[in-house]
Protein backbone atom coordinates (compact mmCIF):
# COMPACT_ATOMS: atom_id res chain seq x y z
CA UNK A 1 0.00 0.00 0.00
CA UNK A 2 1.36 3.35 -1.08
CA UNK A 3 1.93 5.56 1.94
CA UNK A 4 -0.20 8.69 2.18
CA UNK A 5 0.69 11.28 4.78
CA UNK A 6 -0.53 14.75 5.44
CA UNK A 7 0.76 17.73 7.33
CA UNK A 8 -2.38 19.80 7.17
CA UNK A 9 -6.16 19.44 7.23
CA UNK A 10 -8.46 21.88 5.49
CA UNK A 11 -12.01 21.96 4.25
CA UNK A 12 -12.69 21.35 0.58
CA UNK A 13 -14.85 24.51 0.44
CA UNK A 14 -11.72 26.52 1.20
CA UNK A 15 -10.14 24.83 -1.82
CA UNK A 16 -13.08 26.16 -3.82
CA UNK A 17 -12.57 29.67 -2.44
CA UNK A 18 -8.86 29.60 -3.29
CA UNK A 19 -9.56 28.21 -6.75
CA UNK A 20 -12.22 30.84 -7.41
CA UNK A 21 -9.80 33.63 -6.55
CA UNK A 22 -7.13 32.17 -8.82
CA UNK A 23 -9.49 31.62 -11.72
CA UNK A 24 -10.86 35.13 -11.20
CA UNK A 25 -7.34 36.49 -11.71
CA UNK A 26 -6.79 34.34 -14.80
CA UNK A 27 -10.09 34.96 -16.55
CA UNK A 28 -12.02 38.22 -16.37
CA UNK A 29 -15.17 36.52 -17.68
CA UNK A 30 -15.56 34.66 -14.38
CA UNK A 31 -18.39 36.05 -12.25
CA UNK A 32 -19.42 34.73 -8.82
CA UNK A 33 -22.94 34.66 -7.39
CA UNK A 34 -24.00 33.76 -3.87
CA UNK A 35 -27.30 33.31 -2.04
CA UNK A 36 -26.42 34.74 1.37
CA UNK A 37 -23.68 32.24 2.23
CA UNK A 38 -20.50 34.11 1.34
CA UNK A 39 -18.66 33.02 4.47
CA UNK A 40 -19.64 29.37 4.19
CA UNK A 41 -18.62 29.25 0.52
CA UNK A 42 -15.28 31.02 1.23
CA UNK A 43 -15.92 33.66 -1.40
CA UNK A 44 -14.59 36.63 0.60
CA UNK A 45 -11.22 36.85 -1.14
CA UNK A 46 -12.80 36.84 -4.60
CA UNK A 47 -15.30 39.51 -3.55
CA UNK A 48 -12.56 41.70 -2.07
CA UNK A 49 -10.48 41.57 -5.24
CA UNK A 50 -13.32 41.60 -7.78
CA UNK A 51 -16.29 43.42 -6.20
CA UNK A 52 -17.71 44.27 -9.63
CA UNK A 53 -17.76 40.62 -10.64
CA UNK A 54 -19.69 39.43 -7.61
CA UNK A 55 -23.49 39.30 -7.39
CA UNK A 56 -25.20 38.86 -4.03
CA UNK A 57 -28.70 37.54 -4.78
CA UNK A 58 -29.96 37.10 -1.25
CA UNK A 59 -31.88 34.02 -0.15
CA UNK A 60 -33.32 33.39 -3.60
CA UNK A 61 -31.63 30.41 -5.20
CA UNK A 62 -34.05 30.04 -8.12
CA UNK A 63 -33.35 33.62 -9.13
CA UNK A 64 -29.63 32.97 -8.75
CA UNK A 65 -29.70 30.08 -11.21
CA UNK A 66 -31.73 32.12 -13.71
CA UNK A 67 -29.43 35.13 -13.43
CA UNK A 68 -26.43 32.84 -13.92
CA UNK A 69 -27.99 31.42 -17.08
CA UNK A 70 -28.62 34.95 -18.33
CA UNK A 71 -25.06 36.05 -17.59
CA UNK A 72 -23.71 33.44 -19.99
CA UNK A 73 -25.59 35.33 -22.73
CA UNK A 74 -22.97 38.03 -22.99
CA UNK A 75 -20.07 35.66 -22.48
CA UNK A 76 -19.72 35.50 -18.70
CA UNK A 77 -18.72 32.34 -16.84
CA UNK A 78 -20.89 32.37 -13.72
CA UNK A 79 -20.01 30.35 -10.60
CA UNK A 80 -23.01 30.05 -8.28
CA UNK A 81 -22.41 29.25 -4.63
CA UNK A 82 -24.68 27.91 -1.94
CA UNK A 83 -25.18 24.69 0.05
CA UNK A 84 -25.60 21.53 -2.03
CA UNK A 85 -29.22 21.14 -0.97
CA UNK A 86 -30.13 24.63 -2.16
CA UNK A 87 -27.92 24.23 -5.25
CA UNK A 88 -29.83 21.22 -6.56
CA UNK A 89 -33.07 20.00 -5.03
CA UNK A 90 -34.45 23.45 -4.37
CA UNK A 91 -33.78 24.65 -7.93
CA UNK A 92 -33.99 21.49 -9.98
CA UNK A 93 -36.36 22.81 -12.62
CA UNK A 94 -34.43 26.07 -12.98
CA UNK A 95 -31.26 24.06 -13.60
CA UNK A 96 -33.07 21.65 -15.89
CA UNK A 97 -34.64 24.26 -18.18
CA UNK A 98 -32.49 27.40 -17.95
CA UNK A 99 -29.08 25.70 -17.60
CA UNK A 100 -28.96 22.08 -18.75
CA UNK A 101 -31.55 22.04 -21.54
CA UNK A 102 -30.40 25.49 -22.63
CA UNK A 103 -26.77 24.27 -22.47
CA UNK A 104 -25.52 27.31 -20.56
CA UNK A 105 -21.98 27.59 -19.30
CA UNK A 106 -22.94 27.78 -15.62
CA UNK A 107 -20.79 26.32 -12.83
CA UNK A 108 -23.03 25.23 -9.95
CA UNK A 109 -20.72 25.10 -6.94
CA UNK A 110 -22.17 23.34 -3.93
CA UNK A 111 -20.79 23.22 -0.43
CA UNK A 112 -21.89 21.33 2.70
CA UNK A 113 -22.85 18.25 0.69
CA UNK A 114 -23.71 15.04 2.47
CA UNK A 115 -23.77 13.98 6.12
CA UNK A 116 -20.56 15.80 7.07
CA UNK A 117 -22.44 19.07 7.17
CA UNK A 118 -23.14 17.73 10.65
CA UNK A 119 -25.20 19.39 13.34
CA UNK A 120 -27.68 21.24 11.10
CA UNK A 121 -29.31 17.89 10.37
CA UNK A 122 -31.19 16.30 7.52
CA UNK A 123 -32.88 19.45 6.17
CA UNK A 124 -29.44 20.57 5.02
CA UNK A 125 -27.68 17.21 4.46
CA UNK A 126 -28.54 16.40 0.89
CA UNK A 127 -27.69 12.82 -0.10
CA UNK A 128 -29.48 12.87 -3.45
CA UNK A 129 -27.67 15.67 -5.28
CA UNK A 130 -25.29 13.54 -7.36
CA UNK A 131 -28.23 11.56 -8.68
CA UNK A 132 -30.29 14.66 -9.44
CA UNK A 133 -27.43 16.27 -11.33
CA UNK A 134 -26.10 13.24 -13.18
CA UNK A 135 -29.55 12.53 -14.64
CA UNK A 136 -29.50 15.85 -16.51
CA UNK A 137 -28.24 15.38 -20.08
CA UNK A 138 -25.02 17.31 -20.68
CA UNK A 139 -24.30 17.99 -17.00
CA UNK A 140 -20.77 17.27 -15.76
CA UNK A 141 -20.66 16.12 -12.12
CA UNK A 142 -17.48 16.50 -10.04
CA UNK A 143 -16.86 15.59 -6.38
CA UNK A 144 -13.19 16.18 -5.46
CA UNK A 145 -11.56 14.60 -2.41
CA UNK A 146 -9.47 17.24 -0.64
CA UNK A 147 -8.52 20.91 -0.54
CA UNK A 148 -5.93 20.73 -3.30
CA UNK A 149 -8.10 18.73 -5.63
CA UNK A 150 -11.10 21.01 -5.08
CA UNK A 151 -8.96 24.04 -5.86
CA UNK A 152 -7.64 22.38 -9.02
CA UNK A 153 -11.13 21.33 -10.09
CA UNK A 154 -12.47 24.86 -9.58
CA UNK A 155 -9.78 26.19 -11.89
CA UNK A 156 -10.31 23.42 -14.46
CA UNK A 157 -14.07 23.89 -14.84
CA UNK A 158 -13.66 27.53 -15.89
CA UNK A 159 -11.82 26.34 -19.00
CA UNK A 160 -14.48 23.75 -19.80
CA UNK A 161 -17.44 24.94 -21.89
CA UNK A 162 -20.74 23.61 -20.53
CA UNK A 163 -22.75 23.19 -17.34
CA UNK A 164 -20.93 21.68 -14.35
CA UNK A 165 -21.99 20.60 -10.87
CA UNK A 166 -19.06 20.87 -8.45
CA UNK A 167 -19.72 19.25 -5.07
CA UNK A 168 -17.64 19.80 -1.95
CA UNK A 169 -18.04 19.85 1.80
CA UNK A 170 -17.80 21.51 5.15
CA UNK A 171 -15.39 19.61 7.46
CA UNK A 172 -11.61 19.77 7.52
CA UNK A 173 -10.05 16.76 5.83
CA UNK A 174 -6.41 15.65 5.34
CA UNK A 175 -4.72 17.22 2.32
CA UNK A 176 -3.07 14.31 0.55
CA UNK A 177 -3.13 15.17 -3.15
CA UNK A 178 -0.39 17.37 -4.68
CA UNK A 179 -0.77 21.15 -4.63
CA UNK A 180 0.47 21.41 -8.20
CA UNK A 181 -1.86 18.77 -9.67
CA UNK A 182 -3.50 19.31 -13.03
CA UNK A 183 -7.16 18.40 -12.78
CA UNK A 184 -8.45 16.44 -15.75
CA UNK A 185 -12.25 16.31 -15.94
CA UNK A 186 -13.40 12.73 -16.49
CA UNK A 187 -10.04 11.14 -15.71
CA UNK A 188 -9.90 8.82 -12.71
CA UNK A 189 -7.00 9.29 -10.31
CA UNK A 190 -5.04 6.20 -9.24
CA UNK A 191 -4.50 6.27 -5.49
CA UNK A 192 -3.02 2.80 -5.07
CA UNK A 193 -2.46 -0.02 -7.52
CA UNK A 194 -3.56 -3.39 -6.19
CA UNK A 195 -4.64 -6.83 -7.31
CA UNK A 196 -7.35 -8.19 -5.00
CA UNK A 197 -10.22 -5.70 -5.06
CA UNK A 198 -11.09 -2.39 -6.74
CA UNK A 199 -12.23 0.37 -4.41
CA UNK A 200 -13.79 3.28 -6.29
CA UNK A 201 -14.28 6.26 -3.99
CA UNK A 202 -15.39 9.84 -4.43
CA UNK A 203 -15.22 12.98 -2.30
CA UNK A 204 -14.51 12.63 1.43
CA UNK A 205 -14.67 8.85 1.10
CA UNK A 206 -11.35 8.74 -0.76
CA UNK A 207 -9.49 9.35 2.50
CA UNK A 208 -11.56 6.68 4.24
CA UNK A 209 -10.66 4.31 1.40
CA UNK A 210 -6.97 5.01 2.00
CA UNK A 211 -7.39 4.23 5.70
CA UNK A 212 -9.24 1.04 4.73
CA UNK A 213 -6.47 0.13 2.28
CA UNK A 214 -3.89 0.37 5.06
CA UNK A 215 -5.92 -1.91 7.33
CA UNK A 216 -6.47 -4.38 4.49
CA UNK A 217 -2.75 -4.41 3.68
CA UNK A 218 -2.03 -5.43 7.27
CA UNK A 219 -4.29 -8.42 6.65
CA UNK A 220 -2.57 -9.26 3.37
CA UNK A 221 -5.27 -7.87 1.07
CA UNK A 222 -3.90 -5.81 -1.82
CA UNK A 223 -6.56 -3.20 -2.63
CA UNK A 224 -6.59 -1.06 -5.72
CA UNK A 225 -7.97 2.37 -4.79
CA UNK A 226 -9.19 4.76 -7.44
CA UNK A 227 -10.44 8.28 -6.85
CA UNK A 228 -13.42 8.94 -9.11
CA UNK A 229 -13.58 12.71 -8.78
CA UNK A 230 -15.68 12.99 -11.94
CA UNK A 231 -18.87 10.99 -11.62
CA UNK A 232 -20.13 12.13 -15.00
CA UNK A 233 -18.66 11.57 -17.49
CA UNK A 234 -17.39 8.43 -15.76
CA UNK A 235 -13.90 7.22 -16.66
CA UNK A 236 -15.28 3.94 -18.00
CA UNK A 237 -11.93 2.72 -19.24
CA UNK A 238 -10.32 3.05 -15.80
CA UNK A 239 -13.24 1.32 -14.07
CA UNK A 240 -13.39 -1.60 -16.50
CA UNK A 241 -9.62 -2.05 -16.53
CA UNK A 242 -9.41 -2.21 -12.75
CA UNK A 243 -12.49 -4.44 -12.34
CA UNK A 244 -11.10 -6.84 -14.93
CA UNK A 245 -7.81 -7.02 -13.04
CA UNK A 246 -9.23 -7.56 -9.53
CA UNK A 247 -12.56 -9.25 -10.27
CA UNK A 248 -14.54 -7.49 -7.54
CA UNK A 249 -15.58 -3.94 -6.76
CA UNK A 250 -16.55 -1.68 -3.84
CA UNK A 251 -17.94 1.82 -4.39
CA UNK A 252 -17.73 4.46 -1.65
CA UNK A 253 -19.61 7.74 -1.47
CA UNK A 254 -21.24 10.17 0.93
CA UNK A 255 -24.58 9.88 -0.89
CA UNK A 256 -27.66 7.73 -1.09
CA UNK A 257 -26.88 4.33 -2.59
CA UNK A 258 -29.55 5.15 -5.16
CA UNK A 259 -28.46 7.60 -7.83
CA UNK A 260 -24.82 7.96 -6.89
CA UNK A 261 -21.41 6.83 -8.07
CA UNK A 262 -22.05 3.18 -7.18
CA UNK A 263 -25.11 3.07 -9.39
CA UNK A 264 -23.16 4.47 -12.35
CA UNK A 265 -20.41 1.91 -11.86
CA UNK A 266 -22.92 -0.94 -11.46
CA UNK A 267 -24.62 0.02 -14.71
CA UNK A 268 -21.30 0.13 -16.53
CA UNK A 269 -20.19 -3.22 -15.17
CA UNK A 270 -23.50 -5.01 -15.67
CA UNK A 271 -23.61 -4.03 -19.33
CA UNK A 272 -19.95 -4.76 -20.05
CA UNK A 273 -18.47 -7.13 -17.51
CA UNK A 274 -20.73 -8.33 -14.69
CA UNK A 275 -18.63 -8.17 -11.54
CA UNK A 276 -19.44 -8.76 -7.86
CA UNK A 277 -19.96 -5.38 -6.19
CA UNK A 278 -20.69 -3.88 -2.78
CA UNK A 279 -21.86 -0.34 -2.03
CA UNK A 280 -20.59 1.82 0.83
CA UNK A 281 -23.22 4.53 0.80
CA UNK A 282 -26.19 5.81 2.78
CA UNK A 283 -28.91 3.20 2.70
CA UNK A 284 -31.91 5.16 1.40
CA UNK A 285 -32.47 7.22 4.49
CA UNK A 286 -32.23 10.83 5.66
CA UNK A 287 -29.42 11.93 7.97
CA UNK A 288 -29.68 13.63 11.36
CA UNK A 289 -27.82 16.01 13.66
CA UNK A 290 -24.43 14.96 15.00
CA UNK A 291 -20.73 15.50 14.47
CA UNK A 292 -19.39 14.51 11.05
CA UNK A 293 -17.43 11.58 12.52
CA UNK A 294 -20.43 10.32 14.50
CA UNK A 295 -22.62 10.48 11.41
CA UNK A 296 -20.11 8.75 9.15
CA UNK A 297 -19.90 5.93 11.68
CA UNK A 298 -23.66 5.64 12.30
CA UNK A 299 -24.55 5.65 8.60
CA UNK A 300 -21.84 3.19 7.64
CA UNK A 301 -19.43 5.41 5.73
CA UNK A 302 -16.11 5.07 7.55
CA UNK A 303 -13.05 2.98 6.79
CA UNK A 304 -14.24 0.00 8.83
CA UNK A 305 -17.35 -0.22 6.63
CA UNK A 306 -15.12 -0.25 3.55
CA UNK A 307 -12.97 -3.04 5.03
CA UNK A 308 -16.10 -5.04 5.76
CA UNK A 309 -17.46 -4.50 2.23
CA UNK A 310 -14.15 -5.59 0.71
CA UNK A 311 -14.13 -8.82 2.67
CA UNK A 312 -17.70 -9.53 1.70
CA UNK A 313 -17.22 -8.87 -2.00
CA UNK A 314 -13.98 -10.87 -2.21
CA UNK A 315 -15.88 -13.95 -1.05
CA UNK A 316 -18.23 -13.50 -4.03
CA UNK A 317 -15.46 -13.62 -6.66
CA UNK B 1 -36.31 45.85 -41.03
CA UNK B 2 -38.19 48.78 -39.51
CA UNK B 3 -41.83 49.35 -40.41
CA UNK B 4 -44.14 52.33 -40.09
CA UNK B 5 -47.37 52.00 -38.09
CA UNK B 6 -49.59 51.10 -41.06
CA UNK B 7 -47.19 48.37 -42.12
CA UNK B 8 -46.82 47.14 -38.54
CA UNK B 9 -50.57 46.61 -38.51
CA UNK B 10 -50.39 44.72 -41.79
CA UNK B 11 -47.52 42.62 -40.45
CA UNK B 12 -49.54 41.84 -37.31
CA UNK B 13 -52.32 40.51 -39.51
CA UNK B 14 -49.87 38.25 -41.32
CA UNK B 15 -48.38 37.01 -38.06
CA UNK B 16 -51.87 36.20 -36.79
CA UNK B 17 -52.48 34.18 -39.95
CA UNK B 18 -49.23 32.32 -39.30
CA UNK B 19 -50.31 31.58 -35.73
CA UNK B 20 -53.68 30.06 -36.55
CA UNK B 21 -52.26 28.11 -39.51
CA UNK B 22 -49.36 26.71 -37.46
CA UNK B 23 -51.63 25.65 -34.63
CA UNK B 24 -54.16 24.20 -37.04
CA UNK B 25 -51.55 22.14 -38.92
CA UNK B 26 -50.25 20.32 -35.86
CA UNK B 27 -53.60 20.46 -34.04
CA UNK B 28 -51.88 21.67 -30.89
CA UNK B 29 -50.29 24.78 -29.42
CA UNK B 30 -51.48 27.99 -27.83
CA UNK B 31 -53.29 30.43 -30.13
CA UNK B 32 -54.97 32.60 -27.47
CA UNK B 33 -51.98 34.27 -25.85
CA UNK B 34 -50.09 34.31 -29.14
CA UNK B 35 -52.82 36.33 -30.84
CA UNK B 36 -53.10 38.66 -27.85
CA UNK B 37 -49.36 39.45 -27.84
CA UNK B 38 -48.97 39.77 -31.62
CA UNK B 39 -49.06 43.57 -31.73
CA UNK B 40 -46.43 43.83 -28.99
CA UNK B 41 -44.14 41.27 -30.65
CA UNK B 42 -44.47 42.92 -34.07
CA UNK B 43 -43.77 46.35 -32.58
CA UNK B 44 -40.73 44.99 -30.76
CA UNK B 45 -39.13 43.16 -33.69
CA UNK B 46 -40.12 45.52 -36.54
CA UNK B 47 -39.83 48.89 -34.81
CA UNK B 48 -38.40 49.05 -31.32
CA UNK B 49 -35.44 46.69 -30.99
CA UNK B 50 -32.07 47.16 -32.61
CA UNK B 51 -31.30 43.56 -33.53
CA UNK B 52 -29.46 41.45 -36.07
CA UNK B 53 -31.21 38.44 -37.66
CA UNK B 54 -27.86 36.88 -38.56
CA UNK B 55 -28.03 35.95 -34.85
CA UNK B 56 -25.24 35.80 -32.37
CA UNK B 57 -26.07 34.12 -29.05
CA UNK B 58 -24.28 36.73 -26.91
CA UNK B 59 -26.10 39.60 -28.64
CA UNK B 60 -23.38 42.12 -27.79
CA UNK B 61 -24.36 45.56 -29.07
CA UNK B 62 -27.93 44.39 -29.79
CA UNK B 63 -31.19 44.71 -27.95
CA UNK B 64 -32.25 41.21 -26.92
CA UNK B 65 -35.59 39.68 -25.99
CA UNK B 66 -36.63 36.85 -23.68
CA UNK B 67 -40.01 35.15 -23.83
CA UNK B 68 -40.78 33.84 -20.36
CA UNK B 69 -44.30 32.56 -21.15
CA UNK B 70 -42.88 30.14 -23.69
CA UNK B 71 -46.21 28.58 -24.62
CA UNK B 72 -46.92 31.52 -26.92
CA UNK B 73 -44.16 30.17 -29.15
CA UNK B 74 -46.25 30.52 -32.36
CA UNK B 75 -46.09 34.32 -32.26
CA UNK B 76 -42.38 34.22 -31.35
CA UNK B 77 -41.52 31.87 -34.24
CA UNK B 78 -43.59 33.81 -36.74
CA UNK B 79 -42.02 37.14 -35.81
CA UNK B 80 -38.51 35.65 -35.88
CA UNK B 81 -39.09 34.11 -39.31
CA UNK B 82 -40.64 37.26 -40.72
CA UNK B 83 -37.68 39.28 -39.32
CA UNK B 84 -35.28 37.06 -41.26
CA UNK B 85 -33.87 34.79 -38.52
CA UNK B 86 -34.89 31.73 -40.55
CA UNK B 87 -37.01 30.98 -43.60
CA UNK B 88 -40.74 31.33 -43.09
CA UNK B 89 -41.29 27.96 -44.77
CA UNK B 90 -39.91 26.36 -41.59
CA UNK B 91 -43.02 27.53 -39.72
CA UNK B 92 -44.86 24.54 -41.15
CA UNK B 93 -42.69 22.22 -39.04
CA UNK B 94 -44.03 23.67 -35.76
CA UNK B 95 -44.46 20.96 -33.10
CA UNK B 96 -43.61 18.19 -35.55
CA UNK B 97 -40.95 15.51 -35.17
CA UNK B 98 -37.37 16.62 -35.93
CA UNK B 99 -38.33 20.30 -35.98
CA UNK B 100 -36.32 23.22 -34.64
CA UNK B 101 -39.67 24.77 -33.74
CA UNK B 102 -40.36 22.83 -30.57
CA UNK B 103 -43.64 23.17 -28.71
CA UNK B 104 -41.91 25.58 -26.38
CA UNK B 105 -38.87 27.64 -27.44
CA UNK B 106 -35.48 26.07 -26.92
CA UNK B 107 -31.82 26.61 -27.78
CA UNK B 108 -31.38 22.84 -27.94
CA UNK B 109 -32.20 22.64 -31.65
CA UNK B 110 -30.21 25.82 -32.38
CA UNK B 111 -33.08 27.83 -33.82
CA UNK B 112 -31.71 31.33 -34.56
CA UNK B 113 -33.27 33.99 -32.37
CA UNK B 114 -33.82 31.84 -29.28
CA UNK B 115 -31.43 32.46 -26.40
CA UNK B 116 -32.97 30.37 -23.60
CA UNK B 117 -35.48 27.57 -23.21
CA UNK B 118 -38.79 28.60 -21.68
CA UNK B 119 -42.06 26.83 -21.04
CA UNK B 120 -41.75 25.87 -17.42
CA UNK B 121 -43.06 29.19 -16.18
CA UNK B 122 -41.55 31.90 -14.06
CA UNK B 123 -37.90 31.69 -15.08
CA UNK B 124 -37.56 34.35 -17.76
CA UNK B 125 -37.29 37.45 -15.60
CA UNK B 126 -34.25 36.06 -13.78
CA UNK B 127 -32.60 35.17 -17.09
CA UNK B 128 -33.33 38.62 -18.52
CA UNK B 129 -31.79 40.21 -15.41
CA UNK B 130 -28.67 38.08 -15.85
CA UNK B 131 -28.35 39.12 -19.48
CA UNK B 132 -28.89 42.75 -18.49
CA UNK B 133 -26.15 42.49 -15.86
CA UNK B 134 -23.81 40.97 -18.45
CA UNK B 135 -24.50 43.96 -20.72
CA UNK B 136 -23.63 46.34 -17.91
CA UNK B 137 -20.40 44.45 -17.18
CA UNK B 138 -19.56 44.54 -20.89
CA UNK B 139 -20.29 48.30 -21.08
CA UNK B 140 -22.87 47.41 -23.72
CA UNK B 141 -25.54 50.09 -23.72
CA UNK B 142 -28.19 48.14 -25.61
CA UNK B 143 -31.33 46.92 -23.84
CA UNK B 144 -32.96 43.71 -22.64
CA UNK B 145 -36.70 43.15 -23.14
CA UNK B 146 -38.78 40.39 -21.60
CA UNK B 147 -42.39 39.25 -21.79
CA UNK B 148 -44.32 37.44 -19.07
CA UNK B 149 -47.85 36.15 -18.70
CA UNK B 150 -50.05 37.51 -15.93
CA UNK B 151 -50.98 34.03 -14.73
CA UNK B 152 -47.26 33.27 -14.78
CA UNK B 153 -46.76 35.80 -12.00
CA UNK B 154 -48.21 33.20 -9.64
CA UNK B 155 -44.78 31.51 -9.84
CA UNK B 156 -42.68 32.66 -6.88
CA UNK B 157 -39.41 33.03 -8.77
CA UNK B 158 -40.84 36.13 -10.47
CA UNK B 159 -40.97 37.89 -7.12
CA UNK B 160 -37.40 36.93 -6.28
CA UNK B 161 -36.43 38.53 -9.58
CA UNK B 162 -38.76 41.49 -9.08
CA UNK B 163 -37.09 42.17 -5.73
CA UNK B 164 -33.57 41.82 -7.12
CA UNK B 165 -33.75 44.07 -10.20
CA UNK B 166 -34.65 47.42 -8.60
CA UNK B 167 -32.38 46.87 -5.59
CA UNK B 168 -29.49 46.27 -7.97
CA UNK B 169 -30.49 49.13 -10.33
CA UNK B 170 -30.94 46.89 -13.35
CA UNK B 171 -32.13 49.85 -15.41
CA UNK B 172 -31.39 48.45 -18.87
CA UNK B 173 -34.33 46.07 -18.63
CA UNK B 174 -37.86 46.62 -19.97
CA UNK B 175 -40.16 43.82 -18.82
CA UNK B 176 -43.74 43.54 -19.96
CA UNK B 177 -46.57 41.56 -18.41
CA UNK B 178 -49.33 40.43 -20.76
CA UNK B 179 -52.36 41.27 -18.64
CA UNK B 180 -55.06 39.30 -20.42
CA UNK B 181 -56.71 38.14 -17.22
CA UNK B 182 -56.90 34.52 -18.36
CA UNK B 183 -55.15 31.29 -17.51
CA UNK B 184 -55.81 27.62 -18.22
CA UNK B 185 -58.36 27.03 -15.49
CA UNK B 186 -60.24 30.28 -16.04
CA UNK B 187 -59.97 34.01 -15.36
CA UNK B 188 -57.01 34.92 -13.14
CA UNK B 189 -59.47 36.63 -10.80
CA UNK B 190 -61.07 33.26 -10.16
CA UNK B 191 -57.96 31.05 -10.09
CA UNK B 192 -55.59 33.17 -8.00
CA UNK B 193 -56.18 36.90 -8.22
CA UNK B 194 -53.21 39.12 -9.00
CA UNK B 195 -54.86 42.13 -7.38
CA UNK B 196 -53.05 45.45 -7.88
CA UNK B 197 -50.02 44.69 -10.06
CA UNK B 198 -49.15 48.38 -10.35
CA UNK B 199 -48.93 48.71 -6.60
CA UNK B 200 -47.00 45.47 -6.29
CA UNK B 201 -44.31 46.30 -8.84
CA UNK B 202 -44.10 49.92 -7.66
CA UNK B 203 -43.60 48.73 -4.11
CA UNK B 204 -40.80 46.46 -5.33
CA UNK B 205 -39.15 49.53 -6.89
CA UNK B 206 -39.98 49.26 -10.59
CA UNK B 207 -40.86 52.18 -12.86
CA UNK B 208 -44.34 50.99 -13.82
CA UNK B 209 -46.17 51.95 -17.02
CA UNK B 210 -49.44 50.89 -18.63
CA UNK B 211 -50.19 50.16 -22.25
CA UNK B 212 -52.94 48.87 -24.49
CA UNK B 213 -51.23 45.90 -26.09
CA UNK B 214 -53.74 45.59 -28.92
CA UNK B 215 -53.44 49.16 -30.15
CA UNK B 216 -50.39 49.39 -32.42
CA UNK B 217 -49.94 53.14 -31.98
CA UNK B 218 -50.35 52.70 -28.24
CA UNK B 219 -47.89 49.86 -27.77
CA UNK B 220 -45.26 51.48 -30.00
CA UNK B 221 -45.59 54.72 -28.05
CA UNK B 222 -45.39 52.86 -24.75
CA UNK B 223 -42.25 50.97 -25.77
CA UNK B 224 -40.65 54.19 -27.06
CA UNK B 225 -41.52 55.86 -23.76
CA UNK B 226 -40.13 52.89 -21.84
CA UNK B 227 -36.82 53.25 -23.65
CA UNK B 228 -36.54 56.87 -22.48
CA UNK B 229 -37.04 55.67 -18.91
CA UNK B 230 -34.07 53.27 -18.99
CA UNK B 231 -30.73 54.26 -17.49
CA UNK B 232 -32.39 56.04 -14.59
CA UNK B 233 -31.74 53.55 -11.81
CA UNK B 234 -34.91 51.48 -12.12
CA UNK B 235 -36.05 48.58 -14.27
CA UNK B 236 -39.12 49.42 -16.33
CA UNK B 237 -42.31 47.37 -16.12
CA UNK B 238 -45.09 47.71 -18.70
CA UNK B 239 -48.42 46.31 -17.57
CA UNK B 240 -49.89 45.61 -20.99
CA UNK B 241 -53.60 44.98 -21.29
CA UNK B 242 -54.43 42.57 -24.10
CA UNK B 243 -57.31 40.44 -25.18
CA UNK B 244 -56.58 36.74 -25.46
CA UNK B 245 -57.33 35.58 -29.01
CA UNK B 246 -57.30 39.14 -30.40
CA UNK B 247 -58.01 39.37 -34.13
CA UNK B 248 -60.18 36.26 -34.42
CA UNK B 249 -63.62 37.18 -33.11
CA UNK B 250 -64.68 33.77 -31.84
CA UNK B 251 -61.41 33.34 -29.92
CA UNK B 252 -61.40 36.75 -28.26
CA UNK B 253 -61.58 37.20 -24.53
CA UNK B 254 -61.89 33.61 -23.42
CA UNK B 255 -59.45 31.26 -21.70
CA UNK B 256 -61.01 28.44 -23.74
CA UNK B 257 -58.60 29.21 -26.60
CA UNK B 258 -55.52 29.17 -24.38
CA UNK B 259 -54.32 25.84 -25.70
CA UNK B 260 -56.83 24.59 -28.26
CA UNK B 261 -56.39 24.31 -32.03
CA UNK B 262 -59.12 25.33 -34.49
CA UNK B 263 -60.79 22.78 -36.74
CA UNK B 264 -60.94 23.21 -40.52
CA UNK B 265 -64.06 25.33 -40.51
CA UNK B 266 -62.78 27.49 -37.67
CA UNK B 267 -59.47 27.94 -39.50
CA UNK B 268 -61.29 29.20 -42.60
CA UNK B 269 -63.38 31.54 -40.50
CA UNK B 270 -60.30 32.85 -38.71
CA UNK B 271 -58.32 33.40 -41.91
CA UNK B 272 -61.26 35.25 -43.47
CA UNK B 273 -60.83 37.84 -40.72
CA UNK B 274 -57.08 38.30 -41.27
CA UNK B 275 -55.53 39.94 -44.33
CA UNK B 276 -52.75 37.99 -46.06
CA UNK B 277 -50.56 41.07 -46.19
CA UNK B 278 -47.05 39.69 -46.56
CA UNK B 279 -47.74 36.26 -48.09
CA UNK B 280 -48.47 33.03 -46.22
CA UNK B 281 -45.59 30.65 -45.55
Amino acid sequence: MKKYTYTEKKDTRSGFGAGLLEVGRKNDKVVALCADLVGSLKMADFIKEFPDRFIQVGIAEANMIGIAAGLTIGGKIPFTGTFANFSTGRVYDQIRQSVAYSNKNVKICASHAGLTLGEDGATHQILEDIGLMKMLPGMTVINPCDYNQTKAATIAIADYEGPVYLRFGRPVMPIFTPADQKFEIGKAWMVNEGADVSIFATGHLVWEAILAGEKLAEEGIDAEIINIHTIKPLDEEAVLKSAKKTGCVVSCEEHNRYGGLGESIAQLLSTNMPTPMEFVAVNDTFGESGTPAELMKKYGLDSSNIVEAVKKVMKRK
Amino acid sequence: MTLEISDLKRMASQVRRDIVRMVYECQSGHPGGSLGCTDYMVALYFKIMKHDPSFNMDGVGEDIFFLSNGHISPVFYSVLARSGYFDKSELKTFRKLNSRLQGHPTTHEHLPGIRIASGSLGQGMSVAIGAALAKKMNKDHSLVFSLHGDGELQEGQNWEAAMFAPFNKVDNLISTVDVNGQQIDGPTDKVLGLLDLHAKFSAFGWDVMHADGNDMEGIVAALEEAKTRTGKGKPVMILMKTEMGKGVDFMEGSHKWHGVAPNEQQLAEALSQLEESYGDY
